[in-house]
């Protein structure tokens, strides 16, 4: 059964199927970490370009290691230095990159839809490496093979996602991936952080912290991106983390054995503290390296596929 | 395409004398169980592997370790084929390094998938050896690669198909010629 589509743009598009897939062929990936020689041949002579619009250092880094270890060739274009500067539009710079060979372009961009756009400009495949408030696809699949290599599955489980939905794509991917396999998902943020359509795309939604706590067996606590919060959204981060902060305190209150996710950069002692990130409890460690063995087997599932009519020897 | 049943070429029977001979010829090949261990390649190949390790402890005594290798990731064909196929773990529960290996598969065609074996293996450690032991040689390679020990040679046109049906994969022991059909 193979991946049906050429891009990777969001969890919205993909079947149940696909997604236990992509985690399915992560569990033999994750094996590389084991051996000495980190070197898989792959990907010989495919090129992949990372084109990061945002700043970023895990998921460009964790993809970069998933292209080379690969044996894919990896190039990275930081767009404060290339053509984009001077004013490249999205659609030239996809071109570009197309007459230049790329095979995969991986792509995070402050705007909703920009990989859709390049997806549809370009032959190569493109990977949402985070698009604005969209979604963050690789981010939830690796999330969602941490929840089943800890726990053991995931339908049926309860999952309170905590902290600025409104700001996430992390906490969209991750809903869309935690319904289709079947998980019940928990919101709980402020009010003025939690968007209307939440619940149509199958969670339910709470601003008491206690009530989302209290039968979780996973919390995935997000990042309050203070880079994003300029309208008074919420009083003070001192108010946020009053309210909302996964402390010790709180996390003893929790089920036993309770999985703590944070998709990092951690502002520790504001939505978690350090504490708690770094107790047994938690997998933030386990999130990054389960997060290149991820990515390359996305990369794996996008690369197949050649003429039709061709029997497999 | 549908492909029927031409004529079986081994049964059960067959089959665990073939894996007995086998196992003598690779003590004898390797004087006896010192070092020695056996690496199936998925999918059919790990059942084979256990069942020779099975028979050399029958005669030795001794229970060689038992490896699996997945060579999905070293294939040579993945950007042409038409449908990928899904990568397995590899599970090779010693190190390989200095050890004398036996690959086992079930069938050599062409030669590729044993010319991936050898590659998947060797990014694993450095064996002081590696040798090839398949249930069925049936000639075609498109690559220098013999197996040291083989179950049975059978001579057949490209357009065959050769199945090994095996007890823990297929419910039952056998190997035999398929043809396409209507073409």
């Amino acid at each position: 059964m193979p991946m049906r589509h050429k891009d990777l743009l969001g969890l919205e598009y993909l079947e149940r199927d696909e997604i236990e897939l992509v985690l399915d062929t992560a569990v033999p990936m994750k094996e590389i970490f084991t051996r000495d020689i980190r070197k898989l041949p792959t990907l010989r002579g495919k090129t992949m370009v990372n084109l990061f619009y945002e700043p970023s250092t895990r998921t460009r880094t964790s993809f970069e290691l998933a292209g080379k270890w690969m044996s894919a060739d990896v190039t990275n274009i930081a767009t404060s230095t290339s053509s984009v500067a001077k004013g490249e539009s999205l659609k030239d710079t996809a071109r570009t990159l197309e007459a230049l060979g790329a095979n995969f372009v991986v792509i995070r961009h402050q705007m909703a839809g920009a990989p859709h756009l390049v997806a549809r400009t370009v032959k190569a495949s493109v990977v949402n490496a985070g698009d604005g408030r969209h979604e963050h696809p690789t981010q939830a699949l690796l999330d969602l093979f941490t929840i089943r290599e800890r726990l053991g599955r995931i339908e049926g489980l309860k999952v309170a996602i905590v902290g600025d939905i409104l700001h996430s794509r992390v906490a969209r991917s991750n809903i869309w991936g935690l319904a289709k396999l079947g998980a019940h998902v928990t919101v709980c943020g402020p009010r003025t952080l939690i968007p209307p359509d939440v619940s149509r795309m199958g969670a339910e939604v709470t601003c008491d912290l206690r009530e989302a706590l209290a039968d979780a067996d996973v919390v995935n606590v997000l990042r309050l991106q203070l880079e994003r919060q300029k309208k008074g959204l919420f009083p003070s981060i001192r108010e946020y983390s009053d309210l909302y902060g996964i402390t010790r305190e709180r996390v003893e209150k929790c089920k036993p054995g309770v999985l703590i996710l944070h998709p990092g950069p951690a502002n520790l002692g504001v939505e978690i503290t350090e504490e708690v990130a770094e107790s047994p409890n938690a997998a933030v460690h386990q999130q990054v390296t389960n997060g290149v063995a991820c990515r390359m087997a996305v990369l794996y599932l996008l690369s197949g596929g050649g003429r039709p009519g061709e029997v497999v020897a | 395409m549908t492909l029927v049943d031409k004529a079986q070429i081994m049964d059960a029977e067959g089959m665990r004398r073939a894996m007995v001979r086998m196992a003598h010829e690779i003590l004898e090949k390797n004087g006896g169980t010192e070092n020695l261990a056996l690496v199936g390649i998925r999918t059919r190949g790990f059942p084979l592997a256990g069942r020779l390790a099975a028979a050399i402890s029958h005669i030795e005594g001794k229970r060689l370790p038992v490896g699996v290798l997945d060579i999905t990731l070293y294939r040579d064909d993945l950007s042409t084929i038409d449908v990928q196929p899904q990568v397995r773990r590899t599970e090779i529960p010693f190190d390989v390094t200095r050890k004398n290996i036996v690959l086992v598969d079930d069938v050599i065609f062409t030669g590729r998938t044993a010319r991936a074996a050898l590659d998947a293996i060797m990014d694993l450690g450095r064996p002081a050896r590696i040798q090839l032991a398949v249930l069925i040689d049936r000639g075609h390679r498109e690559v220098p690669i013999r197996p040291d020990c083989v179950g049975k040679n059978v001579p057949t046109s490209r357009r065959e198909i050769i199945s090994v049906r095996l007890q823990e994969v297929d419910g039952k022991d056998e190997v035999v010629i398929q043809e396409p059909q209507g073409s």
